[in-house]
């Protein structure tokens, strides 16, 4: 039904997406599996008109085509929806359905006819809803279920869904799959898209997987066992690290600076047990989506907690905002370098010295030369290049990024450093110096969360390991304990392995 | 899950049927409680009035005079809510139509004729209309800053057609002033109609077309409406084209009130407009609102000027009663916001 070959997208000078290869077909469900920045967006918006090509064909039933906006992707049979509900709560549902190709009448939009219309489209889905009802009063999984009425309300050959369980239960994601394989006997290629990989196997005739815009393969999913699966998505890369001595006890037995009981927080983490001992790296592995980054955020008050006790050195502590958790010496560092990090406006000398500054309040100026000092001595000791103090920090290169953002960090003397997918993106030379520098720091008393989605990495890093799937920690274990292979059956497998 | 409203109403019992009646009447019009608030606030201000005033108040010529003395206000009123639907803000108007009231009594008073006069005063609210939503959509600059910049400008041509005050004398223009039309009591001036006849066809192209209803998307979700396929761009330069238009013919329905033309009208008329909008029960943000809420928010504060002018009040009470009801407004707007956000 539809074919892409050869695609590639640019941003600047990185390929997001490289000669990458994609095929649907009619009545199949295909899902397209990858981590973070392995090209699964990139692609989807590809074939949903939201982005260009720079290279490569676009194939629909036979036809080559070129979409110039998601428009005309939408007028060729290409029906989207999003992660993030594309919809418009403040009008009605029937509008939310038919809006853009509304039922009028030399111009004037008929609403009762479009109602009509839209109650059809609804019970063809089993869904009894008002169609006059503004759609912002219903559940978000109502919500979804109206963008999928509106993304098959026209004449659909392909349906992208991206994401589309995220915010649905159980129940409601049942009455998703119902709906979905009803779209597959109409003969609809359906391109699913999400992280639950039961739900992957549960709907999925075929997968292809990405990783770092790159083409790993098609494969169909009732031949390819569910472990070569995330090995496929995590892939394995070796690179050197300097040796350090480990910590190979199951507990830590340093003294505890940080210990979380039952932390749970809205839509995450669930039920979390994390202890972290004196100068001890705990590595962290999961999935995207498992829950690392919402065990990252709930442990340094960037999530507010539901239930469950953090106690630092055995202190019971309210950790509400970052700032709070800032004082106590707990430090984070987002997986979103861009987003939540660097200020690329802004120098790197004010990159490093913000935290600090923020921490002392507006009145207690540091220094301008005292700041430079500092700065220059973090640039130093951190060897980001190139040493220029006064370059806006959004031009140096991603390693150099995540290196100034932790002697931003570091120069709070922070007591524990909670790292989320530190060395995502970046080329394997800042990797493993960024690698030596969390085992550095370790060595000298700090206590590090390290996050990361390449197993090998967090068993390289880490004194622990704890394992994170469907927002729970399933399993905290010292890391010599562990191979790449026993960790990557921790990570895929529910339901086993639990002990 | 999804049949909330019929199971209840399956449930049986009348009290079970009367309240999924409320509940279906919610969740289809949930968003008209702002405006129903503003007409409740309006009534209110009727009866306090007429008691306070020993029964002068509620009569036919006070209401009347309502409509025919606010035209102009009500005409910007309406331009101003398409511009606050898509989430935007106008701050042109005001010296807009003191621009444009100026070109058409220098254009009348040069000899040429009303055909000409008028519909270059609604083109000149229409350029600078453009202007600002050229700027606003294609050069992404803050409504606010392009439209501070249309202000200057609109103020700055005024001046330069005429430093001082232009008699109009043009049979045409006085008319529609001058005329009143009686039915009993009440009395309805030309620059009323035109005033009601704007509201009506906002209202029927707000809720009626496509362009109308890309205008109330953009304000639920600018990004929503252009993955819908929506032409987005399209109709938020509409909206500000609207809104100066609208602002020229208010020039026109002032010009003709005053008898005349002088540059430094409608300074600050911007803010009342925004005002009126707002107390109406459009949401500053965007998505929610009606042009008829515009219209009981331009009356509401009509009322509490002729109220004051009634008890000889100081002027300055007018403001800061204004000031007050919007900022209960805004509040309540906050409420229904947070409410809609935490439901979601």
């Amino acid at each position: 039904m539809l074919e892409v070959t050869g695609a590639t997208v640019r941003f600047g000078a990185d390929a997001a997406l490289r000669d990458v290869d994609f095929r649907l077909f009619p009545g199949e469900v295909h899902s397209l599996m990858g981590e973070n920045g392995a090209g699964k967006s990139t692609l989807i918006k590809a074939i949903t008109g939201a982005l260009a090509l720079d290279e490569g064909v676009l194939v629909l039933a036979g036809e080559t085509v070129t979409f110039r906006d998601p428009h005309a992707a939408q007028a060729a049979g290409i029906g989207t929806v999003y992660q993030e509900i594309e919809l418009l709560p403040n009008l009605s549902v029937a509008e939310n359905i038919c809006l853009g190709r509304e039922p009028r009448r030399g111009g004037v939009i008929s609403a009762r006819a479009m109602n009509t219309r839209a109650h059809e489209i609804l019970l063809d889905l089993g869904l009894d809803l008002d169609p006059a009802s503004t759609l912002g009063t219903h559940s978000l999984a109502v919500q979804q279920l109206v963008a999928i009425a509106r993304a098959i309300s026209a004449d659909v050959r392909v349906l992208v869904l991206d994401e589309p369980t995220s915010s649905l239960d159980l129940d409601e994601v049942a009455e998703l799959f119902r709906i979905i394989r009803e779209l597959k006997t109409r003969g609809v290629a359906i391109l699913f898209v999400s992280h639950f990989l039961d739900q992957v196997y549960e709907i999925c005739d075929r997968v292809t997987v990405l990783r770092d815009g790159e083409l790993v393969g098609e494969y169909l999913t009732r031949e390819l066992l569910r472990i070569d699966l995330v090995q496929k998505m995590l892939g394995r890369g070796a690179s050197e690290l300097k040796s350090r001595d480990r910590l190979a006890d199951d507990e830590p037995d340093a003294a505890v600076v940080l210990r979380a009981r039952g932390v749970s927080s809205a839509r995450g983490i669930t039920e979390a047990d994390v202890d972290l001992g004196e100068g001890e790296v705990l590595g962290v592995a999961g999935l995207l989506g498992s829950g690392r980054t919402s065990l990252a955020r709930a442990l340094t008050g960037v999530n507010r907690l539901e239930s469950g006790v953090i106690r630092i050195e055995s202190r019971p502590v309210r950790l509400d905002s970052p700032r709070r958790a800032m004082s106590l010496g707990v430090v984070y560092s987002s997986e979103d370098r861009r987003r939540d990090g660097i200020v690329a406006e802004l120098s790197v000398l004010d990159n490093i010295t913000l935290a600090l500054q923020s921490e002392r309040g507006v009145l207690r100026q540091i220094p301008a030369a005292r700041r430079r000092e500092l700065a220059a001595s973090w640039v130093e000791a951190l060897d980001i290049r190139p040493p220029d103090l006064d370059r806006p920090a959004g031009t140096l290169s991603g390693g150099n990024q995540q290196k100034v953002l932790l002697a931003r960090l570091l120069a709070l003397s922070p007591r524990v450093l909670v790292l989320d997918e530190p060395t995502r993106g970046i080329d394997v030379g800042a990797k493993v110096e960024i690698q030596n520098l969390v085992g550095e720091l370790a060595d000298n008393g700090m206590s590090v969360v390290f996050i990361s989605a390449e197993l090998e990495e967090v068993l390289r890093v880490g004194d622990r390991v704890a394992v994170v799937r469907d927002g729970r920690v399933v399993r905290i274990a010292a890391a010599v304990e562990l191979t790449a292979d026993s960790l990557l059956a921790l990570v895929a497998q529910p339901d086993e392995d639990e002990e | 899950m999804a049949a909330m409203t019929t199971t209840t109403a399956r449930a049986g019992g009348r009290a079970d049927r009367a309240s999924s009646r409320v509940q279906t009447f919610l969740s289809r019009h949930g968003g008209m409680m702002p405006t129903f608030a503003a007409a409740l606030i309006l009534v209110l201000l009727f009866i306090g009035a007429e008691a306070f005033l020993r029964g002068d108040f509620i009569k036919p010529l006070t209401i009347s005079n309502l409509l025919i003395n606010n035209a102009y206000l009500l005409v910007l009123a309406v331009g101003m809510t398409f511009v606050i639907l898509t989430g935007g803000i106008d701050l042109s108007v005001g010296s807009v139509m003191a621009f444009t009231g100026m070109l058409g009594a220098k254009l009348l008073a040069d000899g040429l004729p009303v055909a000409i006069a008028i519909p270059a005063m609604l083109l000149g609210g229409a350029a600078i209309g453009l202007f600002i939503g050229i700027l606003v959509q294609y050069f992404g600059v803050q409504p606010f800053i392009a439209s501070l910049a249309g202000l200057f400008l609109g103020r700055g041509l005024a001046f330069i057609v005429s430093l001082n005050s232009i008699k109009v004398e043009d049979p045409a223009v006085l008319w529609l002033q001058s005329t009143r039309w009686k039915l009993g009591d009440w009395v309805v001036t030309p620059t009323g109609i035109i005033a009601l006849a704007t509201v009506a066809i906002a209202a029927f192209v707000l809720h009626l077309t496509r362009f109308g209803r890309t205008i109330y998307a953009i304000g639920g979700s600018e990004q929503s409406a252009r993955l819908m396929g929506l032409k987005v761009g399209r109709a938020k330069v509409g909206a500000y084209v609207i809104s100066g238009t609208c602002a020229g013919l208010a020039g026109l329905l002032l010009t003709a009130y005053a008898n005349s033309s002088y540059p430094r009208n409608g300074i600050g008329t911007e803010l009342d407009a925004i005002a009126a909008v707002v107390i109406g029960g459009t949401l500053l943000t965007g998505g929610r609102g009606y042009v008829l809420g515009s219209m009981i928010g331009v009356f509401v504060y009509g009322t509490i000027k002729t109220i004051i002018n009634f008890m000889g009040a100081e002027q300055a009470w007018m403001q800061i009663i204004v000031g007050a009801l919007l900022l209960l407004f805004i509040v309540v707007q906050r409420a229904i916001v947070a409410r809609a956000e935490g439901r979601r």
